[in-house]
């Protein structure tokens, strides 16, 4: 399938592969990211690799946030509280420094053991997580850095008093902020990007995610009980509706897939934070010297774009 | 040995006869039963007590706008399948029974209106029509109304009735949310109000995108607008729900929305808003 998303890819790859006899430092990678994210589009994934990325997305080992954080940011200083009411732990937010300057960070975290998933509530956040991460948009906004968040989560959490608090509403409000910022924005989906709970969090100039993350309107299992009135059937569902990056940068929904290590991200840690950090730095790189004013129109403008229709 | 008298036909909980399917034109919480005329009549609003049915994108639009006033726009614009969606049946089928079932072309219906003589763009959602889903076709007609509201200066009144994102249009559903959220921060960088009316329901992506940015958000009586709905928060928390679980009611008391405005009232409600904003440009 010769999409949109393939022949942009090798335009630009085109265009590389010219420059790279000009003898410039530092496209080599560029090159074979490029190169690799062009094989993962011509070979379309089958309905079992898109269920093992489902898997893996979810995969007990997989790096979260905080994993990532530790390995890519110096001096992380955490923010804790929406000012209001609590302090969400299923979204961490704060201040750090990658590659010397300093960045604003945001993003779901999930817990490993039994407790520090009940702490964290499995990445579902809570009004009070938005608010939190709203917050530190804000500063980042006031203070002109960059924001990057990373996207992990099964879904905004359902509950009654999430509800009583406003969750729909603040769903809407992070996404509006994030429309109106004029600093450079960032975001990867690092494993399960579930649903509002993870556009409220995704609205930015690039969207990038991990080859093994998904990326979807509802839960495999949510889609099944719905459409197939069986929860079980949620390999079929997840076949139907694609959640897979592969997919998703076909769409046009993301502007880059970010490689793991061989067998997924949970094998190695290291390397998965070392490859993810490469792609959100070029990410930043790319947008960088962009006037703020027309990083948010084209951000706007590109989201406006999204969607297919006669 | 005589059986004894049925007498659930006079009680108020009757279940609903097999296959679970009421009848429409039944009030579900009091079973007053209506001809399709005398609803029309009364704004789908039950007589007796209160109960707001469903109300057709058509009916509203007529409610609402002056007569003769309203010019539809985009009315051509179509969902595609892109992800060749096939559950038990394809998308496309669906699509293809939506549209002959309610002689809509897709869930909302846009254009301009005048509004007690204000000039208005009206986005109206349709719930017969796959459950009001916000698929790619309803986030670019929200889109083009709030262009066409921005461009003429007039308010944009939105009218939500959705179950939320529609499955079938896979991740481009969920896409649907930030672009209506762009396109209403675009308006409201224009300094053109956007009005959001809440029906039965507003629930999922709806309320979590467009729908809660309102400058002024009302909502209809008995209204569910929530994000998740009663049965997933049941099923997922185990949680005793309140019995005004997600209703427009609770909505006010928890602060979530302006005022509950029965249907009878909407219009010139809304008319008051349109006075209330018209800056005499």
């Amino acid at each position: 399938m010769a999409s949109e998303a393939e022949l942009r890819l090798r335009e630009r790859l085109g265009k590389l592969r010219a420059t790279r006899l000009l003898g410039r430092t530092g496209l080599s990678g560029e090159l074979e990211r490029l190169q690799r994210q062009l094989d993962l589009l011509a070979a379309e994934p089958t309905d079992e690799e898109i269920w093992r990325s489902v898997e893996l997305a979810r995969h007990q080992d997989r790096p979260y946030t905080l994993d990532y954080v530790g390995r890519l940011l110096d001096d992380f200083f955490e923010l804790h509280g929406d000012r209001t009411r609590a302090d969400d732990a299923a979204i961490v937010a704060g201040l750090g420094r990658l590659d010397g300057r300093t960045i604003v960070l945001v993003g779901q975290q999930k817990g490993r053991d039994i407790k520090e998933r009940t702490r964290r509530n499995f990445g579902m956040a809570f009004p009070e997580g938005y608010r939190k991460a709203m917050r530190a948009m804000e500063l980042a906004e006031r203070q002109g850095f960059p924001l990057v968040s990373l996207v992990d989560t099964p879904g905004a959490y359902p509950g009654v008093a999430a509800e009583q608090h406003g969750q729909g509403g603040s769903i809407a409000r992070s996404q509006a902020t994030m429309a109106r910022l004029t600093v450079p924005t960032v975001a990867c989906v690092i494993g399960e990007g579930g649903s509002g709970g993870a556009i409220a969090l995704a609205l930015s100039d690039r969207v990038l995610m991990q080859e093994h993350a998904i990326y979807s309107v509802i839960t495999p299992e949510g889609c099944a009980a719905i459409l197939w009135r069986d929860a079980s059937e949620a390999k079929k569902a997840a076949a139907a509706f694609k959640p897979d990056a592969a997919h998703c940068l076909e769409l046009g929904v993301i502007d880059g897939i970010v490689p793991e290590p061989a067998g997924g991200a949970h094998l190695d840690h290291e390397e998965a934070a070392r490859l993810l950090g490469a792609s959100l730095r070029e990410a930043l790189e790319d947008l960088d010297g962009i006037p703020g004013e027309e990083l948010r129109r084209t951000r706007r403008a590109k989201f406006r774009s999204l969607g297919v229709f006669a | 040995m005589a059986s004894r008298i049925d007498v659930s036909v006079e009680h108020k909980h009757l279940p609903p006869p097999e296959g679970g399917k009421r009848n429409p034109n039944t009030c579900p919480s009091c079973a007053s039963h209506y001809r399709d005329d005398e609803l029309d009549a009364s704004l789908w609003v039950c007589r007796h007590c209160g109960h707001h049915f469903p109300m057709r994108a058509r009916a509203r639009i007529a409610q609402l706008a002056d007569e003769g006033s309203f010019v539809e726009q985009a009315a051509d614009l179509r969902s595609e399948d892109p992800l060749d969606f096939f559950d038990l049946r394809p998308y496309t089928e669906r699509l293809a029974e939506a549209e002959l079932a309610t002689g809509l072309g897709e869930a909302m219906v846009i254009g301009e209106a005048t509004l007690d003589g204000h000039g208005c763009e009206l986005a109206v959602m349709d719930f017969a029509f796959m459950g009001g889903s916000m698929g790619s076709v309803v986030g670019e007609k929200f889109s083009r109304a709030c262009d066409s509201a921005a461009e003429r200066r007039v308010p944009l009144i939105a009218v939500a009735a959705s179950g939320g994102a529609r499955m079938q249009e896979g991740i481009l559903a969920l896409m649907q949310m930030p672009k209506t959220v762009c396109a209403a921060e675009d308006l409201r960088d224009a300094r053109v109000p956007l009005v959001t009316v809440l029906g039965h329901p507003t629930t999922g992506g709806l309320l979590a995108s467009f729908a809660s940015l309102g400058d002024v958000l009302l909502a209809e009586p008995g209204a569910l607008m929530s994000f998740a709905g009663p049965r997933v928060v049941q099923q997922t928390t185990r949680e005793k729900l309140p019995d005004d679980f997600g209703l427009a009611e609770s909505n006010l008391r928890y602060g979530h929305v302006d005022a509950i405005v029965p249907r009878p009232e909407l219009r010139s409600t809304l008319a008051r808003l349109l006075r209330l904003f018209d800056r005499g440009e």
